[in-house]
């Protein structure tokens, strides 16, 4: 399907949440340094599928997920494989920010202490860097040590962002990242993301059809806990090959 | 419609009655202490030990009860801090998908704090007959803190499940161990321990069937943990019960002293809830 060495690998994955079948024998690949975009209606099981991704289900009740999710080739539903060390390779960017109670400094500074880096050069070498890398930086340079709370939402969106980087991961996952965002601020979160594909691969949640088309390299269109298609943004979009995947395009199925 | 409109009148009647009922009895306990107490209420109340002859002094004051409550109820609250806090980031942050043990705990920890004070009082009794201790600071402290710690589970318990989820989803997939997460957590919720810790003094501080077989009583300040404590709860207890009016007039005065430091850690508390949840918006 893909030219592009797979990142992610989905193999006959099923996840069950309160006795409710939610995503039915998923098989899929999702490629390196790309945009790749979980487009559905709601309740479609797009979010269930992108916290698969990063073991979140682990701290809610009644979620039972079987089959494999490889990243870089190791499972990470193995009891062996360590946790902590797969989410540190994988960003969230969640669909309203939630700042650290803590300051704009720390919250980026965040990850990589616990991670080990305590040097304070080396710190504020990363905050300022990944603060850069969001285009947050020019805003918030004289105040690093104030509340992060006192953001905007778009700024605390892209503090968010920031605070994920700096963790050094190799993907990012969004869940509907700019739905609670104004138009300039969601503009430049998906600016971010095309510019960010370089260096991260990246699987979006999203909604918006406009911005799967304007972002994403590719789309896999869910229906019912079931991956219905799967291919390029161009051709998943404008010339689809399943009759439900050209419903959901024009608008007839929300 | 006339009868529609008496009901109206009856039932709004009924109601503004219970309310003054229930604001005016405040302002008559606050006053009647205060009108009985005043008048003996002097600078010496507050800054010296009982002295002369009667029980609990017709000189000096009551400084050993006054400082004996604070040891008890500021002992007890941070001990039962340092239970409580774990307990409640079990409860929330460890018990996942353990719905049933969770509820059946937080059931627990109900029923006890509905448990009266004087089995508290009893039961602290019990561990010091069986460590062989007398009645003492320490002792009151212990069964104070039993008291106070399902109080402060339960407050915890409350204001950790104000913190949405997204957030320790956040510290999670930082990369962070659980423990890592619920310091974040205790982190954002550090109003809410304040708000714990003062909701626990004021029930500790006014507690006095836990306290009366396990702290004693003395005319002293304690110097150390084993020696008996006076409080402030027991000292109007002892001054009350006395046939002397001077001394009974006393009473009302280290009545009017406790009311006081428990209406300022309440109106404290109160507005440091305020304060935090009009942060969090």
């Amino acid at each position: 399907m893909t030219k592009d060495k797979a990142h992610i690998s989905v193999q006959d994955l099923n996840v069950h949440i309160g006795g409710n079948h939610i995503l039915k024998d998923l098989n899929i690949d999702i490629p390196n340094k790309s945009v790749t975009s979980i487009i559905g209606p709601s309740g479609c099981g797009k979010t269930t599928l992108l916290k698969t991704f990063n073991r979140l289900h682990d701290t809610a009740a009644d979620v039972k997920v079987t089959g494999k999710v490889l990243v870089d080739g190791e499972d990470i539903y193995d009891p062996n494989t360590e946790i902590t060390h797969i989410r540190k390779k994988m960003g969230l960017l969640s669909q309203r920010p939630y700042p650290l109670p803590m300051s704009i400094y720390d919250n980026v500074a965040y990850g990589p202490r616990i991670h080990g880096t305590r040097k304070r050069q080396d710190l504020d070498i990363i905050v300022e860097k990944q603060l850069k890398a969001t285009a947050l930086w020019n805003e918030v340079k004289d105040r690093l040590h104030s509340s992060a709370t006192r953001l905007s939402i778009g700024q605390q969106q892209r503090l968010c962002l920031a605070r994920g980087l700096a963790v050094g991961p190799e993907i990012i996952l969004g869940d509907e990242s700019t739905s609670a965002l104004d138009p300039v601020s969601t503009s430049i979160i998906e600016d971010l993301f095309v510019k960010l594909k370089q260096d991260y691969s990246i699987v979006l949640v999203t909604h918006i059809l406009r911005q799967a088309a304007r972002v994403s390299d590719y789309i896999i269109f869910v229906y019912e806990g079931r991956i219905v298609e799967y291919g390029k943004t161009e051709q998943v979009l404008r010339d689809p090959r399943e009759e439900l995947t050209k419903e959901y395009v024009k608008g007839y199925i929300v | 419609m006339r009868r529609r409109n008496l009901e109206e009148l009856f039932f709004k009647f009924l109601m503004v009655l219970a309310t003054l009922v229930v604001g005016g009895s405040f302002f008559l306990i606050v006053g009647t202490i205060f009108y009985k107490g005043a008048p003996y209420m002097t600078f010496d109340m507050l800054t010296k030990t009982p002295g002369g002859g009667f029980y609990i002094g017709k000189e000096g004051g009551i400084l050993n009860a006054i400082i004996g409550s604070m040891y008890v109820a500021g002992g007890a609250t941070i001990l039962g801090l340092i239970i409580s806090i774990p307990v409640a980031i079990y409860l929330n942050m460890y018990m996942d998908g353990k719905k049933f043990l969770s509820n059946t705990l937080r059931m627990v920890f109900d029923v006890l704090f509905g448990i009266p004070s004087i089995v508290y009082g009893a039961f602290g009794f019990l561990i010091m007959v069986y460590f062989g201790l007398r009645a003492s600071l320490l002792g009151g402290i212990i069964a104070v803190t039993l008291l106070v710690i399902p109080i402060l589970v339960r407050t915890l318990d409350e204001v950790i499940r104000t913190v949405p989820l997204e957030l320790r989803d956040a510290a999670l997939s930082l990369g962070s161990t659980r423990w890592e997460t619920a310091k974040v957590v205790l982190r954002a919720i550090r109003p809410g321990i304040i708000t714990a810790i003062l909701i626990s003094f004021g029930r500790a501080i006014g507690d006095v069937a836990a306290v009366l077989f396990t702290a004693g009583f003395s005319d002293n300040i304690p110097t150390s943990l084993h020696e008996p404590a006076a409080t402030l709860p027991l000292a109007i207890f002892f001054q009350l019960g006395s046939p002397i009016e001077e001394v009974q007039g006393r009473g009302y005065a280290s009545a009017l002293i406790l009311t006081i430091v428990v209406l300022i850690i309440t109106i404290l508390s109160e507005l440091l809830v305020k304060k935090f949840y009009k942060h969090k918006s």
